[in-house]
């Protein structure tokens, strides 16, 4: 059974702006893990492929090809837990 | 404007010995408020601390100015130099710095690993911080007294105590002498050149664009801090970073800095000695892509 640790290499708070958390997807996870969160969340605005402003559980984030992606104002390391199991898993 | 480390380890040491710290103003445009600055000597100021440039909006100081009004008060002059001794030539005697300390991976060396330049005198009275091998000249064990006599080693030695990091010294020795072979006259020189090209491009063919700091580019080094009306500066980066372009987003250390520019966060692009002005041409063409988000 697949954990978000199977998909997540690291994940960093930003600092500055409203408290965020830039996760970074593990490379060889990164392809299957946009996937799945493209289908998952909703998307509001795309550029070239490389950024998405997606929502999902009336949270706003942004996701970049890179296999990257910024999460702001999510309360806690559990509650961002959360929302990427509900998009990966 | 002071990188974190030079605000940090001085807050500690105060709560330690009990002493107080004055900070300096800086005008919107992150120069130094240099009235203000002189203001806060007193007879009873022992120490004044200053970067050489600042680490956010590359605004080089007065460092001199300052340096000559602590010495009228019988005070010692600090200088960060972290930001300068990789950037420009950099003379310890012009700047009449007593102390100045600089990082290796700064400057194409290794992490881990600085400089901490002291004139002599002041390392001879002073008291080592570490205790260990090497920076000891004698420990005498006395059977009267039960207790080991110690004579400190000469410096720089009484401060370096235990096996000291090697590798890390000789690779930063060869980062030094690879920087004096180009010349550090010309180091600066390739960023000035780029900086302007850069401020040039940037205004020329980015609407969201703004730039923040000093325009005046005759006090400023390789550093850019910058943002994208809309957009936060980790979006920027990480934007930036899919097409292999790094540059440094967020407080970059220097949180007080950015109260001042009211700023939550700012992206900051920095230049060096391998950087293009064709990199720059690409630089710019992704920033406009990105204001199309």
């Amino acid at each position: 059974m697949s954990t978000v640790e199977d998909y997540v290499a690291r994940i960093e708070e930003t600092c500055g702006e409203e408290k965020g958390a830039v996760v970074t997807f593990k490379y060889g996870k990164k392809d299957e893990a946009i996937a799945k969160i493209l289908k998952k969340a909703k998307l509001k605005n795309s550029l070239s492929g490389i950024i998405f402003e997606l929502a999902f559980q009336g949270i706003s984030f942004r996701m970049f090809s890179s296999g990257k992606a910024i999460f702001k104002g999510v309360k806690s390391k559990e509650a961002l837990h959360d929302i990427l199991a509900a998009l990966l898993l | 404007m002071e990188h974190h480390s030079n605000i940090v380890p001085w807050e500690i040491i105060s709560k330690i010995k009990g002493f107080a710290i004055k900070y300096a103003k800086v005008n919107e445009d992150g120069t130094l408020d240099y009235e203000d600055y002189e203001r806060k000597f007193s007879s009873k100021t022992k120490l004044a601390s200053l970067s050489h440039v600042s680490n956010v909006s590359g605004v080089i100081n007065d460092v001199k100015r300052i340096a000559q009004v602590a010495h009228e008060y019988g005070a010692l002059m600090f200088v960060d130099g972290a930001q300068s001794v990789p950037h420009m030539p950099v003379n310890v005697r012009d700047l009449e710095a007593d102390f100045l300390a600089f990082s290796g991976h700064k400057m194409l060396g290794p992490t881990g690993i600085g400089v901490l330049y002291g004139k002599k005198h002041l390392l001879e009275i002073m008291e080592p911080f570490q205790g260990g091998g090497e920076m000891i000249k004698d420990v005498v064990f006395n059977q009267k007294t039960g207790h080991c006599g110690i004579d400190w080693n000469d410096p720089p030695w009484k401060f370096e105590a235990g096996t000291p990091n090697i590798c890390g010294s000789v690779a930063l020795m060869e980062a030094i002498k690879y920087l004096e072979n180009i010349g550090m006259f010309e180091v600066l020189k390739h960023e000035k050149m780029l900086t302007e090209y850069a401020t040039k491009t940037m205004q020329n063919c980015c609407t969201k664009l703004v730039l923040y700091g000093s325009s005046d580019h005759s006090i400023k080094c390789g550093i850019m801090p910058f943002g994208i009306v809309g957009l936060s500066s980790h979006d920027v980066a990480l934007f930036l970073d899919n097409f292999g372009i790094t540059i440094r987003s967020g407080f970059h250390c220097a949180q007080p800095l950015h109260q001042v520019f009211k700023l939550q966060s700012s992206a900051r692009a920095s230049f060096y000695i391998y950087n293009t002005r064709e990199e720059i041409d690409r630089f710019v063409e992704v920033l406009k892509e990105i204001e199309q988000f």
